[in-house]
């Protein structure tokens, strides 16, 4: 049952991904490109996503357990780290090269050629050398 | 132009219905980065299967509505170098940072997380950055 239901929400995921055109790399880079032909499709896009997102939040806010069992996720961490900030600026940086973040690039794979699957390879290698660059990042920050 | 904010928009409430039902059925936050990356490092060895049918969902759905359009063209860059720097910057980067558009956008916002929005501005800025830098300065995509 918790297999069906997340392979629900990742097929609602991927169809939205697919119809807001967050998949068409030219559609991410339009929204970043604020001083070429700017693009504001992308804010659209977040904003439709918030509308559920919230109302979701408020209903776990009310429930005890998730519907299937289990536990919800703690509460938001409020610390700002380094590697929040360092993390993201690399991320970022990857997503206006590209035009693809991890979830349109896994949603493009199956029609948008080569391009997408040479992308989401080393997206993965990426992901396996993670762990052993951000344990560095921890080992250097000063005792406080 | 209008239609393309109007499919965004209804795109983005697919997006939003996914991350709902993930978190209220399921118990998780609908972090793409997460879940591919806990497969990646073996971290979410415990909840394979769960994270597995997420991810055939993400990628089944298109290929179930791809027949339905005439013709899609996602403009993916042909030189293999910069997808390859990409793909590693966004591999390492999300899983530092422990979130990407979904995780720390989609969800850590809507949530008013103080993360969610500290990442979305750092990482909206390196990329229209990089967008210039590489797109307007450099010329390379």
């Amino acid at each position: 049952m918790r297999a069906l239901f997340a392979f629900i929400a990742g097929g609602l995921f991927g169809s939205g991904l697919f119809i807001s055109g967050m998949t068409d790399t030219a559609k991410v880079q339009g929204w970043l490109d604020v001083f070429g032909a700017w693009d504001p499709t992308l804010a659209f896009v977040m904003g439709g996503a918030m509308i559920p997102m919230a109302i979701a939040w408020i209903i776990r806010a009310r429930r005890d357990t998730p519907v299937l069992g289990g536990t919800f996720p703690p509460p938001a961490p409020r610390e700002i780290d380094r590697k929040l900030i360092i993390g993201s600026v690399l991320f970022g940086a990857g997503w206006g090269l590209a035009g693809l973040c991890p979830g349109p690039s896994l949603a493009s794979l199956s029609y948008g050629g080569i391009g997408h699957w040479v992308f989401f390879v080393a997206m993965l290698g990426g992901m396996l050398v993670a762990p052993r660059l951000s344990i560095r990042l921890d080992r250097t920050v000063p005792a406080e | 132009m209008v239609m393309d904010w109007v499919w965004g928009l209804v795109g983005g409430l697919l997006i939003g219905l996914g991350g709902a039902v993930y978190l209220l059925a399921n118990g998780r936050i609908m972090g793409a980065s997460g879940i591919i990356g806990g497969l990646v490092d073996g971290t979410g060895r415990r909840d394979a299967v769960e994270r597995v049918a997420f991810l055939a969902g993400v990628f089944l759905l298109p290929v179930l509505l791809y027949p339905l359009y005439t013709s899609i063209d996602t403009h993916i860059t042909g030189n293999w170098g910069v997808l390859i720097a990409a793909g590693l910057l966004v591999g390492i980067g999300t899983r530092i940072a422990n979130g990407c558009t979904s995780g720390h956008g989609v969800c850590g916002m809507s949530r008013l997380a103080p993360r969610g929005f500290i990442a979305t501005v750092a990482y909206i800025l390196a990329g229209g950055l990089g967008v210039v830098l590489f797109r307007h300065v450099l010329g390379v995509i």
